[in-house]
């Protein structure tokens, strides 16, 4: 069975972020970059998928500019067997990234198509279910786990309290949460195996942001906060400052 | 087209703040364009008896589409009949509560119309005649202010980042009865586990008491458990990764990059650090505490009021202390 999965190449999360002289884009300078984390979830899936099948490709797409290799060769040192660079610059609209990769994808007979329910760096939680109602796909969002049984897709999801097990027809899109399996470090026979596998570049279908960024700022610093005391006698006064000064409580 | 359509959710049966939270900014958004805010609730059978409140937060029509395929939430169905509604509406801008089901729907919701999709929006404000939405990027580490260039505008706000106000509307109930295909939902819910009905979601909590790996051991989580219910309903419990990687708690409940970003009015955090992917997740909590017994964690720089110690001594005191307040008041 082959698995394709979207991932998205986003400053490391250690990354302070900056806004550049522009005024609408974050200071690339010193920033590492990394495949987007819940991304990295996907890719751990598709790879169990993979293994518990028996059988089966795991495919990489990505949307971004040349330097996304990088993520790509790293997934691919992961147990990913080939990858698609989409070369192009992503904007904040997620409907115009969506109707980029399902331009590719859209003939795809690949079963199962994964995307991380977020992007570190847009934040956006939209790319995933935007792609597969384009595509015609039934779409499981907050996937934890999932298993392939026949033509469906058995998959768990977290809600409120519990988990919630929730089946889908395939084809299938389904977006990736943070679950019980932590990715795999890349090997090094992985990191080496990885230079021979298939990475291929094209220009990507480009469609227009209708997503204005106006402006980007870092956040207010916050009121510099103050130290009640110490020990549980400073919990009297804690009280009263919530109460009366924050009206917390 | 200067109408604004506020989607409005139920739960429990009930409308409830994240509903008058949207309700009063499709208001505020629809008055500076000159036209009017309207609700949309779907729902099963009965629904329309339980939407009364929405006049009381300005909506100058509520409609209500009833049908029992509609009592639970159904992604291909509410999209499809939402989308359908829209179109016929004609509105300048479409607000829901970024909730659990928003964030499976709107996106859903934006393909169907063609429309951009700005979530979990922290700001939404007119200026000179253009829809401003403000959201967190970088997980809450930078804020970007967006346009989107389609029509109808649509966004989802964070819940608790805006008041609800109150204000007069005609609010006339209006009921229709959509035709639902249940064949048309490719997606079943097919099972339950270890359900705690009634647990409040962290991400939409107006007050969270969370917990890091300080605690020490799972077993000491009455300790917290106690504080939440001291203070009341609507509290949630949070987490930090560590302890839910540790396995002590549910993912739900982890707060951060790669858990839930909230924002309650208040944010407890005892025995958390305050790593740069925890504060991402919380920094923007209207007032925060941190408990803690090194007095260089990070979490201080962050954090309003701060106790220096031994959580296992404070963490009780602060519990009896909170409920001789709610007693008293
Ligand atoms: C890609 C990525 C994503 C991540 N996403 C998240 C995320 O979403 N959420 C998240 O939380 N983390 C996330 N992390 C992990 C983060 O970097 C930290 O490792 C984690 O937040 C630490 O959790 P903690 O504060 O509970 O533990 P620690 O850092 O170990 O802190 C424990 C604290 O408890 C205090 N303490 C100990 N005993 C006591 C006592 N008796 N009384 C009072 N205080 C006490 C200590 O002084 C210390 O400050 C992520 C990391 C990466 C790399
Ligand atoms: N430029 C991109 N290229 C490939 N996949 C992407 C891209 N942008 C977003 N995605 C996928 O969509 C998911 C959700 O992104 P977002 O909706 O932007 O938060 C990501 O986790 C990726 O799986």
């Amino acid at each position: 069975m082959r698995t394709i999965v979207c991932l998205k190449r986003v400053p490391d999360t250690e990354t302070r972020i900056r806004v550049d002289a522009s005024g609408t884009r974050i200071d690339t300078a010193g920033v590492k970059w990394v495949i987007s984390p819940f991304d990295e979830y996907a890719i751990e899936l598709a790879l169990r998928a993979k293994e518990a099948a028996g059988q089966g490709e795991v495919e990489l797409v990505s949307f971004g500019d040349s330097a996304t290799q990088e993520a790509l060769r790293k997934g691919l040192a992961m147990g990913a067997d080939a990858a698609l660079l989409l070369t192009g610059e992503p904007s904040l609209d997620g409907l115009a990234t969506a109707k980029t990769l399902a331009a590719e994808l859209k003939g795809s007979d690949a079963p199962l198509v994964l995307f991380g329910v977020k992007a570190a760096d847009d934040d956006q939680q939209q790319v995933g279910p935007m792609f597969a109602t384009l595509t015609g796909r039934a779409c499981v969002t907050g996937v934890a786990t999932f298993t392939i049984q026949g033509d469906k897709v058995v998959c768990e999801r977290e809600v409120d309290g519990g988990t919630e097990v929730v089946e889908a027809a395939l084809p299938a899109v389904l977006t990736i949460a943070k679950g019980p399996h932590e990715p795999r470090l890349a090997s090094l026979k992985g990191i080496m195996a990885a230079k021979k596998k298939p990475l291929v570049e094209k220009p990507a279908v480009v469609v227009p942001s209708r997503v204005r960024v106006r402006a980007l700022r870092e956040p207010n610093a916050r009121p510099a906060g103050r130290i009640v005391g110490q020990g549980p006698d400073a919990v009297t006064e804690l009280v009263r400052l919530l109460r009366d000064e924050a009206k917390a409580i | 087209m200067a109408d604004v359509l506020a989607f409005v959710e139920r739960r429990d049966g009930r409308i409830g703040g994240a509903a008058f939270e949207v309700m009063s900014v499709a208001v505020r958004i629809a008055r500076g364009l000159g036209g009017s805010a309207h609700a949309l609730v779907l729902g099963g059978p009965g629904t329309a008896s339980t939407v009364g409140d929405l006049a009381r937060y300005g909506a100058a029509s509520v409609s209500v589409g009833e049908h029992d395929a509609l009592t639970q939430y159904t992604p291909e169905g509410y999209a499809a009949l939402l989308a359908d509604r829209i179109r016929q509406g004609g509105y300048a801008a479409v607000l829901l509560s970024a909730s659990a089901m928003a964030r499976d729907l709107a996106p859903r919701l934006a393909a169907l119309l063609d429309v951009p999709l700005a979530t979990d929006a922290t700001a939404v404000d007119l200026v000179d005649g253009r829809i401003l939405i403000e959201r967190p990027v970088y997980s809450g580490k930078a804020f970007a202010q967006v346009e989107l260039e389609a029509t109808p505008v649509l966004v989802s706000i964070r819940p608790n980042a805006f008041a609800a106000s109150e204000s007069v509307g005609t609010g006339a109930v209006s009921v229709f009865s959509p035709t639902v295909e249940s064949s048309v939902e490719r997606v079943r819910v097919v099972g339950r586990k270890q359900a705690t009905g009634g647990a409040v979601d962290v991400a939409e909590a107006t007050v969270i008491v969370s917990g890091g790996r300080g605690m020490k051991d799972p077993g000491q989580w009455h300790l917290l458990e106690e504080l939440r219910d001291a203070l009341g309903p609507g509290v949630a419990l949070g987490a930090s990764r560590a302890v839910v990687d540790a396995g002590w708690r549910p993912h739900s409940e982890q707060v951060g990059q790669t858990g839930k970003t909230v924002a309650p009015k208040l944010y407890v955090a005892v025995g958390i650090s305050g790593a740069i992917q925890h504060l991402a997740g919380m920094r923007t909590s209207k007032t925060i505490v941190a408990i803690n017994r090194d007095a260089e964690a990070p979490i201080f720089q962050v954090a309003d009021y701060g106790i220096v110690g031994d959580l296992f001594e404070i963490l009780p005191r602060l519990t009896a202390e909170v409920r001789t307040l709610k007693a008293g008041s």
